[in-house]
């Protein structure tokens, strides 16, 4: 976890503080732009040891893992892997058995951790009557956000639905009301933003909409905790995929760490040949031979696993 | 649902207006026992009534308005987007309840004021204390959206409203087995009743404000009267609104501790 102190924000933090009555943090990270109290700066999320048990059933049976400053880290495992319930913990819907789950340094649950998350549910809803503009005005006061008209509007043309701004939310499509949820996630400027299943359903321009806007929300600092099933999402936005599987963490990595050389493929006029064991150095050697034999060789390239293949190995096949 | 509400209220004003029109019209024709004034108990009875149709529309209202507030929106995912904001659980769940008070509160006072009016006006019968009973009748439903509330942080919507029905008849019975108690002199039936009319105040607050309306009203009419099942034998006092408050923030108090460490 790294560390640093910022004399000046701190002073002005306890400033902040002082000014405002009673203890409102949600006001000195409105004050900061989101920025976290006490103007030290910790990993966006950092779970140690985590643990969670429903009566006899072992949810989460000791997960570690960190999410640092503008981080984009992606959750994949089967369904019962534990993955929502890690995303629960950390935004403070569910309690911990045991070990500990920090939000930009403040215990998960906390209104400290809180007032810096945005989070959208793999389940949600929202108030039938509620228009957009409505429901966003609402997270903007329940999360003391100061950006008013013009936050607002810049969350609808962010997710695309600047057109449908008066629109009740019963009279959206499912793909339009799950964008409206990234919008309200995106309340108050968050320092992490968790999303569960962002993308299912959306079809395959609002998954790009949203890929584009996690890339945006990276650019700008934000970190991401993204839980998905598809494997071509997490693969093409994210910088560390982590794998869970019977709540445990049995693979984690960047994709490029995570795939692993799988052979040597060349074309010939006589096919494509492939060489399982061979690897980018035995190229040459290859390609000799093949023209000595009196082959054509039109190619050549090295197979390496995607992240599916890296998934099914690490899951061992398992499915729900 | 608000405009089902508005019509139901009218539709019930209208019936009752007409009923004590046909009624107080008709006891000029009435000789009554001796001892008894014919006027006054009919609108001391007719207005009970009104009272009693005014507690329960309230607690209809109120257990409609919280039955779902924990556990049926976290079921159908309304609850948690609202959760994860700063806000938190105590402050999201006091705002659900003086929501739903200041619904049910304002709407039982004028259904008791205008059916009080609607009897005075027809009758020329007034009851002996105008505000207090009201607000009694306010409170007792408040007690019980409480109750509700604190339901619904470990009982789905309907297992709650169930629940909370049958609170509310137990507590109804309950009150009328007092009045019994009293009319048989019997001291178990009576304790037995006071017993439950402190576990569920509403019940004490119901019988106090319908005892307050005849207060004054002494002799054979009084006591056939506080009979019942619209006359209050029972009488509270400041003590038993004191317990009231205190009864509605101790259930606040546990449904906040319970909803603080209900995972959602």
């Amino acid at each position: 976890m790294g560390w640093r102190l910022d004399p000046l924000a701190a002073l002005e933090c306890v400033v902040a503080r002082l000014c405002f009555f009673g203890d409102g943090p949600f006001f000195v990270t409105a004050r900061h732009n989101g920025e976290c109290t006490l103007g030290v700066v910790s990993a966006a999320l950092a779970v140690s040891g985590l643990v969670k048990r429903y009566g006899a059933v072992e949810a989460l049976g000791g997960v570690d893992l960190e999410v640092r400053d503008s981080e984009l880290v992606g959750l994949l495992g089967p369904n019962g892997a534990g993955k929502s319930t890690l995303v629960k913990i950390a935004c403070g819907l569910v309690r911990p058995t045991a070990g500990s789950a920090a939000v930009c340094g403040a215990r998960a649950g906390s209104r400290e951790a809180r007032a810096v998350l945005g989070y959208l549910a793999e389940l949600f809803r929202f108030p039938g009557w509620m228009t957009a503009d409505e429901l966003l005005e609402l997270h903007q006061r329940l999360a003391g956000s100061r950006g008013g008209e013009r936050e607002r509007v810049e969350l609808l043309e962010l997710v695309g639905l600047q057109e449908a701004r008066r629109r009740p939310v019963e009279a959206m499509s499912k793909g339009m009301q799950q964008r409206l949820g990234i919008a309200q996630a995106l309340v108050g400027s968050p320092r992490l933003l968790v999303l569960d299943e962002p993308t299912s359903a959306l079809d395959p321009v609002g998954r790009r909409t949203v890929r584009t806007l996690l890339e945006e929300l990276k650019r700008r600092g934000v970190s991401v905790l993204l839980n998905s099933h598809l494997l071509s999402e997490i693969e093409l936005v994210c910088d560390r995929v982590v794998i869970l599987l019977d709540g445990r963490v049995v693979t984690a990595g960047t994709p490029a760490e995570l795939a692993r050389p799988r052979g040597v493929e060349i074309e010939t006029d006589a096919g494509t040949r492939t060489y399982s064991e061979a690897g980018r150095d035995d190229i040459p050697r290859l390609i000799s031979e093949l023209v000595r034999d009196g082959r054509n060789v039109y190619g050549a390239r090295v197979l390496s696993s995607t992240l599916e293949d890296v998934y099914v190995e690490a899951v061992g096949g398992e499915t729900s | 649902m608000f405009v089902v509400v508005c019509l139901l209220t009218l539709a019930f004003l209208a019936l009752y207006w007409l009923g004590a029109r046909y009624a107080f019209h008709h006891i000029q024709g009435v000789q009554p026992p001796e001892g008894v004034d014919a006027r006054t108990f009919a609108g001391a009875f007719l207005f009970g009534m009104a009272m009693f149709g005014t507690l329960f529309l309230g607690v209809v209202l109120a257990v409609f308005l919280t039955l779902g507030t924990v556990r049926g929106d976290a079921e159908r995912a309304l609850l948690q987007p609202l959760v994860v904001r700063p806000i938190g659980r105590s402050a999201l769940l006091v705002a659900r309840f003086l929501g739903a008070a200041a619904v049910c509160a304002p709407y039982v006072l004028i259904l008791y004021f205008a059916a009080m009016v609607l009897t005075g006006l027809e009758g020329s019968w007034w009851p002996d204390r105008i505000v207090m009973p009201g607000l009694e009748l306010a409170g007792g439903v408040l007690i019980v959206a409480g109750l509700s509330l604190l339901g619904s942080v470990f009982l789905s919507s309907i297992a709650n409203g169930i629940a909370i029905f049958m609170l509310f008849g137990a507590g109804l019975v309950a009150g009328l087995l007092g009045n019994i108690g009293h009319v048989l002199n019997s001291p178990g039936l009576i304790h037995a009743a006071k017993i439950a009319a402190w576990a569920i105040p509403f019940e004490a607050l119901y019988q106090d404000a319908l005892r307050a309306i005849t207060e004054k009203t002494s002799g054979l009419t009084g006591f056939l009267l506080r009979l019942g099942p619209f006359g209050g034998a029972e009488q509270g006092g400041v003590g038993l609104r004191l317990w009231a408050v205190a009864y509605l923030v101790l259930v606040g108090l546990v449904a906040v501790a319970g909803f603080a460490r209900r995972d959602l």
